[in-house]
């Protein structure tokens, strides 16, 4: 076991989960981390399909890394990701048919996000093949986590529900908690993700940006006087 | 033409691929910092997607739909599952086609767009445009009125975003929410705006 988690293994494992996660640091992939996260079961399986095909394509691709001329090589990317893309999307046509009508062109939209193309690029490009394919998992994983988060906080805050089981009861069926549609609506995934990144560089100031503009305070500027 | 319209205000307002589909979010939350960069990758991912929807649309009727290939005389086969493979090939192939063009006969234009095209290809508001396209089954001439529909429809967000970003970076934002996190509340607050054109009955 010590073998295969060595340090390395260890890092592309962890840091994408806070330190570097993919999506509140490195802003990729998140068309689909606010597309599905109305309901937690969708999330939970796009989470699983993008981890899957994350490690799956960083293994591949780093396999024959050396042998893909420069030229082609995000060609080469494409239709491996692609394929990949397509066998998930036919086993959830084939084994949950509900949840693959629910989630409509976001399983194949997969094809596009920034997380499998960044990693495949950045990470398997340059490593084995056993290393990329945990650093996707990783990835993945950086990526769930935020989903999941999100998905929390719109179902059961949207309609009293975690993974359709009751956890607030509503007003119109008698109970204390009043549903917020706002949750249920698009924006509230923006506003939750900024929340998310508001509260992460709080707790990791490493990660806040540079201001352009500072604000003077007027007594000791130079505009000061009156 | 009626049906023309009202589709092609759909696609611009009320289903805006940027801020009621969230599509193209990457490209649409890195690049628009300046109004001028804005616009430009805007405009590139409109001819983009006005020429890539019907492409694709072509090739989807021609070739992949079930007993498509009848015209071939071969009959009971569906390849629709290979639909994301031949629409990502597709954009991919026609960025590379433009970009040869633009920069053979219209320099210019290479100049200000020739950046954007390869961030292009990996934009999924391109790919979702084309397989909402198959998901609707819009005939020829729809998919052309969508393709040129969506893509303002972006180029309008991306646009209206980094006007806002720029009066935004004068202001006094709390240190772990300034950059990135106000940008989320603004595109949440933006879209909570495009909401209101979701009312419309076309």
């Amino acid at each position: 076991m010590s073998a295969i988690l060595n340090d390395e293994t260890k890092k592309v494992l962890v840091e994408p989960l806070v330190t570097n996660n993919p999506i509140t640091l490195q802003v990729l992939g998140i068309c689909s981390a606010l597309a599905v996260t109305s309901q937690m079961s969708t999330s939970l399986i796009m989470a699983l399909a993008l981890t899957l095909v994350t490690a799956c394509s960083s293994a591949a691709i780093s396999a024959i890394r050396n042998h893909i001329p420069s030229s082609i090589r995000i060609i080469v990317q494409m239709t491996i990701i692609a394929s990949l893309v397509i066998v998930v999307d036919q086993c959830l046509k084939a084994f949950a048919y509900d949840v693959s009508k629910q989630l409509s062109v976001f399983v194949g939209l997969i094809i596009t996000n920034c997380i499998v193309m960044g990693r495949a690029e950045a990470y398997a490009m340059k490593n084995p093949p056993l290393e990329s394919f945990m650093d996707g998992i990783g990835n993945g994983a950086g990526y769930s986590l935020i989903l999941i988060i999100v998905a929390f906080f719109r179902e059961t805050l949207g309609s009293g529900k975690l993974l359709g089981i009751e956890v607030f009861k509503l007003t119109k069926d008698g109970g204390w908690y009043d549903p917020n549609g706002l949750m249920l609506l698009p924006p509230s995934a923006f506003f939750i993700i900024g929340m998310i990144i508001w509260a992460v560089r709080q707790w990791k100031p490493v990660q806040r940006e540079t201001v352009e503009f500072k604000i003077m305070s007027i007594a000791h500027g130079e505009g000061g006087h009156h | 033409m009626e049906n023309y319209i009202s589709l092609f205000v759909k696609a611009v307002f009320i289903e805006n691929l940027a801020l009621s589909f969230f599509l193209g979010m990457c490209t649409f939350i890195a690049v628009s910092k300046k109004i001028s960069t804005a616009m430009g990758l805007g405009i590139a991912v409109m001819v983009v997607q006005s020429i890539t929807v019907p492409a694709n649309n072509i090739v989807y009727h021609a070739l992949l739909k079930e007993d498509a290939l009848s015209w071939m005389g071969i009959t009971g086969v569906d390849l629709s599952f290979l639909a994301l493979l031949s629409c990502i090939g597709m954009i991919a192939a026609l960025v590379q086609i433009l970009e040869m063009i633009l920069d053979k006969f219209f320099p210019a234009l290479y100049q200000a767009l020739g950046i954007f095209l390869p961030l292009i290809t990996v934009n999924c508001a391109i790919l979702g445009g084309s397989l909402f396209m198959i998901e609707r089954d819009y005939n020829l001439g729809e998919s052309v009125t969508y393709g040129v529909g969506s893509g303002l429809g972006w180029a309008l967000a991306i646009t209206v975003m980094a006007g806002v970003r720029e009066k935004l970076k004068y202001s006094d934002i709390p240190a772990g929410l300034q950059g990135l996190g106000i940008t989320f509340i603004t595109a949440g607050l933006m879209s909570l705006g495009f909401m209101a054109f979701s009312g419309i009955q076309l």
